[in-house]
């Protein structure tokens, strides 16, 4: 799938630095072409996701199990993880299915949405402050939002150097 | 029994994620804006409601079987992180950094009070 049309590389537009533009695109796209109501077969490919997701969670957190008092190193690994997977698959996911109706939803609103949570981060925080450690709960909140938002900065980073990987090494086969 | 927890998480996930899509759907169709109404109220909601159900599940009314569906479940499912820090980064890339800056502070800050809240109104039962 990745090396699909070869041909296609030459007219290909260069790889774009700005995921704003595509990212805006979408969203026009999706209030143009926006249906009175949902589209039922998404939102059941999405709910299938999202069971995947919240399993993988429940998974993770049983691996790493939360001790009271303690920083939630499970919750703070699953959300930084799903953020740099994100980022990654909605880089990656618009260039090369610019049309996808499905991979979207599933991949990125149902399981990624799901694996991450931010209601357990939220009483994740409050059980901390509750039990008498402000300062852990101060450093879990803040370093949770740090580490999550530069986890999807490098995401969508990663997939645009594997992007122009990819056509450096199809350029260099012609 | 564990694959019973496994069943019940993947239940309240199967329910959980497509409420977030349908309400962040919905707000973002009248809400007209530059920041992500959608997930600020989803995640506002969903910490209210773990909130409570932990609080409640910490005095003894909530059983494991129900945690896990509505807690682990649809909670963990319908809130979402990623989406969040997603949104958050693109404010940034679109050269909106007092926007980012703004949904980042608001989400947390909000998002504690309202889970506050929430456990406390589950201890209080």
């Amino acid at each position: 799938m990745a090396f699909t049309a070869k041909g296609d590389a030459t007219r290909r537009p260069p790889v774009d630095p700005d995921v704003h533009a595509s990212a805006a695109e979408e969203r026009s796209h999706t209030r143009r072409g926006r249906p009175s109501r949902p589209n039922q077969a998404v939102v059941v490919a999405l709910a299938c996701g999202g069971a995947a997701g919240a399993v993988a969670r429940y998974a993770v957190s049983l691996a790493m199990p939360a001790t009271p008092g303690q920083f939630p190193w499970g919750t703070f690994t699953i959300n930084v993880t799903g953020s740099f997977v994100l980022g990654f698959l909605l880089v990656l996911l618009l260039e090369r299915f610019p049309r996808g109706r499905l991979a979207r939803p599933v991949i990125g609103t149902g399981f990624l949405g799901a694996y991450t949570t931010f209601s357990t981060y939220m009483v994740d925080a409050v059980q901390l402050v509750h039990g008498g450690h402000p300062a852990t709960a101060a450093a879990y909140v803040l370093g949770s939002l740090a580490a999550g938002l530069l986890a999807v900065w490098a995401g969508m980073a990663g997939a645009r150097v594997v992007g122009s990987a990819e056509r450096w090494l199809r350029d260099g086969e012609r | 029994m564990t694959i019973a927890f496994f069943l019940l998480v993947a239940a309240g996930g199967f329910v959980g994620a497509p409420a977030r899509y349908l309400l962040d759907r919905a707000v973002t169709q009248r809400l007209e804006s530059d920041l992500p109404w959608g997930t600020f109220f989803v995640n506002l909601s969903g910490s209210l409601l773990l909130g409570l159900l932990i609080g409640l599940s910490l005095k003894g009314h909530l059983s494991g079987p129900a945690k896990a569906l509505l807690a682990t479940g649809f909670c963990g499912a319908y809130t979402t992180f990623s989406t969040f820090t997603f949104e958050t980064v693109r404010l940034v890339q679109d050269g909106r950094m007092l926007h980012a800056a703004a949904n980042a502070a608001a989400s947390a800050a909000v998002g504690l009070v309202a889970a506050a809240a929430g456990f406390a109104l589950g201890l209080a039962f």
